[in-house]
């Protein structure tokens, strides 16, 4: 049987499926990379070949076509023009590549995300570069326009990459990079960290989910208005146990006493398409499973296993989170 | 007379008609896993519940219960309802999605 993919769905997703996603661009910044990529694998394809011929007549070949093989124009011509020239022009596409998905025209919408050891903070900005909405592990964007992400980390260097939207951008400490990002369909695209940051990196994945312009402003509107606070019994036990079980400590719930900045904001944490930095869908089942031992899920995450919680503490606070949309 | 010691007789239908692939595809859905082992589950492996390796040769459900398909179905959709304060949710199925996820764990086998 093949192995089931939904419980990791982004994962799955930005990593796996038919076309591979590196090769299926679903915007024009993804799209600039994915023709290079074409034209890399069609070069060295040709190049495969060319090479095989000249072996073939070297071992097989008259003893004119193996002279002329063996001679000093071929050397120069294949060893060292030609290469030359090629490597010189992909370097020009490259950087020019580059420039087109880093410079900054100034009409771009602008948001910032840090890497963190295992998961991503989310920062929506206004123009001026101040936060206007903070969020942890999806970012929600429009169609059809391009977003400029500021790129930092707050520990070790990680990478981030959603391979149908964009390039791939180094997050290094103390230093900002840039990187455009553009959909060109509504939906939800998987990223993932791309560079090696610790034991839980492959399971540090992303969420971007595009929506058609007009419901992405009425989206961005309705996350700047306060919560709502009617919560169920339920619900309530939770937000109590929430701050008598430490997880205040870490996590931030916007309009509560829980202001904790080290872990993800879980202000909106019942509306978010995952759990554990992309790699939960979000329910009932899992958010139980991740607060309980998120431990066995995600080893060495920073945020401990809580086992000691009885099953219907752990139910109040799963009830809690889910009513954080 | 042993066979009194399985517990009541179960009057459910059969689980013949069941799919087992598509209670697989289910179970992986609903995030069993980010709590339950599965043995053709690499990840995640969840620790907070009882592994289900080899769950088809075991006699109780969550220690209390007899393993019948009856039960098994009863228990997969709504746990609170049989085991009150089980941390195990109640996670809404329809009849032959329960039906197919009950059939999917009575066959586990070890890892």
């Amino acid at each position: 049987m093949s192995p089931p993919t939904s419980s990791s769905s982004s994962l799955a997703e930005a990593l796996s499926g038919w076309p591979p996603p590196v090769l299926d661009p679903h915007g024009p910044f993804s799209n600039s990379v994915t023709t290079l990529a074409w034209v890399l694998i069609g070069g060295a394809t040709l190049i495969f070949i060319g090479v095989c011929v000249a072996m073939w007549v070297a071992l097989y070949g008259s003893d004119e076509l193996r002279a002329r093989l063996g001679g000093e124009r071929v050397v120069k011509w294949f060893g060292l023009i030609l290469p030359a020239a090629v490597l010189l022009l992909l370097l020009a596409w490259g950087l020019t590549m580059m420039r087109g998905l880093t410079t900054i025209q100034g009409d771009e919408l602008r948001m910032r995300v840090s890497g963190n050891i295992y998961w991503w903070r989310v920062s929506y900005l206004d123009a001026a570069g101040r936060e206007l909405h903070a969020d942890a592990n999806e970012l929600h964007i429009p169609v059809g326009r391009p977003v400029v992400v500021d790129m930092v980390s707050e520990d070790v260097i990680h990478s981030f990459w959603v391979p149908k939207l964009g390039g791939k951008m180094d997050m290094i400490p103390g230093r900002t990079n840039r990187l455009k990002l553009q959909a060109d369909k509504a939906g939800s695209y998987g990223g993932q960290c791309a560079e090696f940051c610790g034991g839980a990196h492959s399971l540090m994945g992303f969420v971007v989910v595009a929506h058609e312009a007009a419901d992405w402003q009425r989206w961005l509107a309705a996350r700047l208005k306060p919560l709502p606070v009617n919560l169920s019994v339920d619900a309530l036990r939770g937000k109590q146990l929430f701050n008598e079980v430490g997880c205040a400590a870490c996590h931030r719930v916007a309009g509560t006493d829980a202001q904790g900045i080290s872990g993800p904001d879980l202000t909106h944490v019942g509306s978010r398409q995952s759990l554990g930095a992309g790699i939960l869908s979000n329910t009932r089942a899992t958010l139980i499973g991740w607060i309980g031992d998120s431990q066995s899920i995600k080893p060495n995450n920073r945020m401990p296993a809580y086992r000691s919680l009885k099953g219907d503490e752990l139910n109040a606070l799963a009830s809690y989170m889910e009513s954080l949309k | 007379m042993l066979a009194a010691c399985d517990g009541p007789p179960d009057r459910t239908p059969t689980l013949n008609d069941a799919d087992i692939a598509r209670g697989r595809q289910l179970v992986a859905d609903k995030g069993c896993a980010a709590c339950h082992a599965f043995p053709d589950v690499k990840w995640p492996r969840g620790g907070l519940g009882p592994s289900l390796e080899n769950f088809g040769k075991q006699g109780l459900i969550a220690g209390r219960l007899p393993n019948q398909p009856g039960v098994l179905m009863q228990f997969v959709r709504n746990a609170p309802s049989q085991i009150p304060g089980t941390a195990m949710p109640a996670i809404p199925m329809t009849d032959k999605d329960t039906r197919d996820v009950a059939a999917y764990l009575l066959q586990l086998k070890p890892r």
